[in-house]
């Protein structure tokens, strides 16, 4: 009953959606009860499309296997976080999911879009009407979760075993808030293509969602790429893989969207550009979609795929995108252009930025999406595998990440290069010296490696150059110095720590690639092997017996260089339910360094086949885009770019005058 | 100096041009040499396919030919009409099994046997490597229909 209760409360949302966007594109020019009408469509889509998924989050947690999705993605022995996780380790349920937070970024700017003109507020409403139309139809016609299974079987099948983590309580919420939030991005440029108003006001206003959204990807992007790494249990972060790319393309997009929405609030430059990237990063997310939802393209990574729905992705992609495109062909060419700057300005800097990420952006679709066209075209079967990314990818990233301590130094409209230059010569000595003194404690090493070390370094400290010299400590004495740190817009602290976090997430990278060392073995119980100068002791094997699985379990001690033992086990699981194996890595952290111990097969009477990892520094990779999420959302408190338009601070200072 | 707006323009398209074109450059040299294609074993005898060119081999994994030598696993790939023996230094995913799908990145050796650097796993039990399926097609060897589930 509840179950068909969520149902209909979907198939609500569903014509509400219809009719919003019905009413919003009819009456965008009016004030009144068809514009309160949009609004509160929105919210009652989100509370809809809540109690829907609510309904369907029940079903999973009471085991109601006459629910079919329930009956193919649950078991009554699952722990209860992998039974509410379960509704959207499919892909019925995680359609669910992504509409769920389309509804809920629409509630959202329904809510806090008030202080937007009424007209470009109805007609955002209206896009995301759309957006919200065509996906919960997409999931009702194609993909329905609610369907019923009579009779009902006793016991469910199973999550799939690798999907029994924490990591899916995570991951997917985060990637989706960041996918789906830059539909608003989407549906701000589409609206202010249609209403013709596009200028400075239009970005501050979109700057927010775009920074909510990106960090939410940034975070999700990387919580990911962690739980790959200890799931999958082959040391590996970053695949190159098709699913890995979906999710990257819109970020490289809506890192480039963050920065040129910079240039059009300050300077009312980049315009057209700007509403380009809002609606390529939203396409680059329909395109993620399509690629893990379809499984055209083989992947680790993918689960619960289905070919013949990804047809109507790619059907309702094309709608999508084709109209947001042609309008703006349609109006684009109507956009006057903005200020002018000089080649080496603040905003040429950030021009720079935009067109390399959205080059390595066009770089990671080239490669992802060249087997599925040489396939249709010659029949040859191929792979691009990591070597092109890395080096197509790596080399446009050196002469970004070099750049980066420069742009938020130079100065708009007109910037001075060799005043800049001093002015970082700080950072270049420290960058130096810290290199220097990396390279002689590695022993010199003649390889790529110790210069991707100075790129982070070099990001790192240059990073924090501006925020030193704003204090002006030397100039001002501490205590001014501190005052003046207080004072600065939170905007400069963001900026800082997010490129502090690019740099801290190169250094991982290189530390964990190219001085990694890894061994291959056969050990006996007792037996000690030296893996980097940590002594790992393989002690024994025994079987336990986990709530759904059984495990063959290895015990470890790992005794540290500087002394000091830890344990450490490692498993291979089976899970009986669907007979499906898995490995559970075992992780010994040591400052932001870690070994990783995988258990293999068995050989010979006692002996296993293990495989040993070092990896120096790697916790890096993650903690890096922690911080620049982090920045994201702090940046978010900074009272100018506040959601909801914040109103002059005059204007408000008028309004407490004539209330007074 | 001071340029003018034209000037301007001009230095920023053609700087913005010179980057693009390089760009275009490693993308369109990067596809030429760093692509891995993908063959079966009977694709491989009817190409002759050099040693030493990395390739992907997707087939199934041969019953009863998975044995171990030290650390290295060895085993038969098959398609059905043809067969390769490959070897692999390292833990095999969990899903490789005998009888199942498999996708392995590596080299062929002077003795014709394949050197793989990796074998890949998927997160899904019931998964087939697409160009495996779509190999076995080819050969008859595997229809979609007998993959699907039983009807509760």
């Amino acid at each position: 009953m509840i179950v068909e209760f969520g149902h209909y409360a979907f198939v609500l949302a569903f014509v509400l959606a219809l009719a919003q966007c019905a009413v919003g594109f009819l009456a965008w020019r009016t004030e009144g009860r068809a514009v309160r009408f949009v609004q509160n469509a929105a919210i009652l889509q989100f509370l809809l499309v809540g109690l829907a998924f609510a309904a369907l989050a029940q079903a999973f947690m009471v085991s109601d296997f006459s629910v079919k999705l329930v009956y193919e993605h649950s078991h009554s022995l699952q722990p209860m976080l992998y039974k509410f996780t379960s509704v959207w380790g499919n892909h019925e349920g995680s359609m669910m999911l992504f509409v769920l937070i389309l509804v809920l970024f629409g509630a959202l700017v329904a809510v806090f879009g008030r202080g937007l003109p009424p007209s470009l507020h109805t007609l955002v409403l209206a896009c995301q009407g759309v957006l919200v139309a065509a996906f919960s139809g997409f999931t009702l016609f194609t993909s329905n979760p609610f369907w019923r299974l009579n009779p009902a079987p006793f016991e469910g099948s199973e999550l799939n075993p690798v999907l029994q983590d924490i990591g899916l309580a995570v991951h997917p919420p985060l990637l989706y808030l960041g996918y789906v939030g830059f539909s608003i991005c989407f549906a701000f440029a589409v609206a202010a293509l249609i209403s013709g108003r596009i200028d400075a006001a239009w970005a501050r206003w979109v700057r927010p969602w775009t920074l909510a959204s990106w960090s939410f990807l940034t975070l999700g992007i990387a919580m990911g790429s962690y739980w790959a790494y200890y799931e999958l249990g082959w040391g590996g972060w970053w695949f190159w893989d098709p699913v890995e790319n979906a999710s990257f393309m819109p970020w490289l997009a809506g890192t480039a969207l963050l920065h040129s929405a910079i240039v059009m609030e300050k300077r009312n430059a980049l315009k057209i550009w700007t509403i380009f990237l809002a609606i390529i990063t939203f396409s680059l997310s329909l395109l993620g979609t399509f690629l893990v939802r379809s499984g055209v393209l083989t992947s680790v990574h993918s689960f619960a795929s289905d070919p013949t729905r990804g047809i109507v992705i790619l059907a309702m992609l094309a709608v999508l995108i084709g109209a947001a495109f042609t309008l703006f062909a349609l109006r684009a060419g109507a956009l006057r252009a903005g200020g002018l700057f000089a080649p080496v300005s603040r905003e040429g800097a950030l021009v720079l930025n935009n067109l390399f990420l959205s080059t390595a952006a066009a770089a990671v679709l080239v490669g992802t999406l060249y087997p599925l066209v040489l396939e249709a075209l010659t029949g040859a079967r191929i792979t691009v595998g990591a070597p092109f990314f890395d080096l197509t990818f790596g080399a446009l990233m050196v002469p970004l990440l070099l750049l980066i301590p420069f742009g938020p130094l130079l100065a708009w409209k007109r910037g001075d290069l060799a005043g800049v230059t001093q002015r970082l010569l700080f950072a270049i000595i420290a960058t130096l010296v810290l290199a220097v003194l990396v390279f002689a404690f590695l022993g010199f090493p003649v390889s790529m490696a110790p210069i991707g070390l100075a790129i982070g370094i070099w990001v790192m400290v240059g990073s924090l150059v501006e925020i030193w010299e704003r204090a002006a400590f030397r100039k001002a004495g501490l205590a001014q110095g501190w005052r003046r740190l207080k004072g600065l817009p939170r905007t400069v602290y963001s900026t800082a720590f997010a490129h502090f976090g690019v740099g801290m997430t190169v250094i991982g990278i290189v530390c964990a690639t190219a001085y990694q060392t890894e061994i291959v073995t056969a050990m006996q119980p007792g037996q000690t092997m030296q893996l980097a100068g940590y002594a790992v002791t393989y002690d024994s094997e025994h079987n336990l017996e986990g709530p759904n699985y059984v495990a063959e379990r290895g015990t470890f001690t790992i005794g540290a260089p500087w002394g000091g033992e830890r344990p450490l086990t490692s498993e291979r699981r089976v899970y009986p339910a669907s007979g499906t194996p898995t490995t559970e890595a075992g992780i010994n952290t040591y400052g932001l360094s870690q070994v990783y111990v995988q258990f293999g097969e068995r050989f010979g009477e006692n002996a296993r086949v293990v495989r040993l990892w070092h990896k120096p520094l790697v916790l890096l990779i993650w903690l890096g885009p922690v911080v620049m999420a982090l920045a994201g959302f702090y940046s978010l408190l900074d009272r100018r770019i506040r959601v909801g338009a914040p109103q002059p601070a005059r204007r408000r200072e008028e309004e407490a005058q004539a209330a007074q | 100096m001071a340029m003018t707006r034209k000037q301007k323009r001009i230095s920023i398209i053609l700087g913005l041009g010179v980057v693009l074109a390089i760009a275009a450059t490693l993308i369109l040299t990067a596809l030429r040499d760093q692509i891995v294609f993908f063959y079966s074993p009977t694709e491989i005898a009817e190409n002759g396919i050099a040693p030493g060119t990395p390739i992907r081999l997707g087939g199934l994994v041969k019953d009863a030919s998975w044995r171990q030598d030290g650390e290295t696993n060895i085993f038969v790939v098959t398609d059905g009409a043809r067969e390769m023996e490959a070897r692999y230094v390292g833990i095999l995913p969990d899903l490789f099994r005998e009888g199942q799908g498999v996708v392995a990145e590596g080299e062929i050796q002077a003795d014709g046997t394949f050197m793989a650097n990796n074998v890949l796993a998927k997160h899904d039990e019931t998964y087939m490597p697409r160009e495996v399926a779509a190999t076995l097609q080819d050969e008859g060897l595997w229809r979609p229909e007998v993959e699907e589930e039983p009807a509760p």
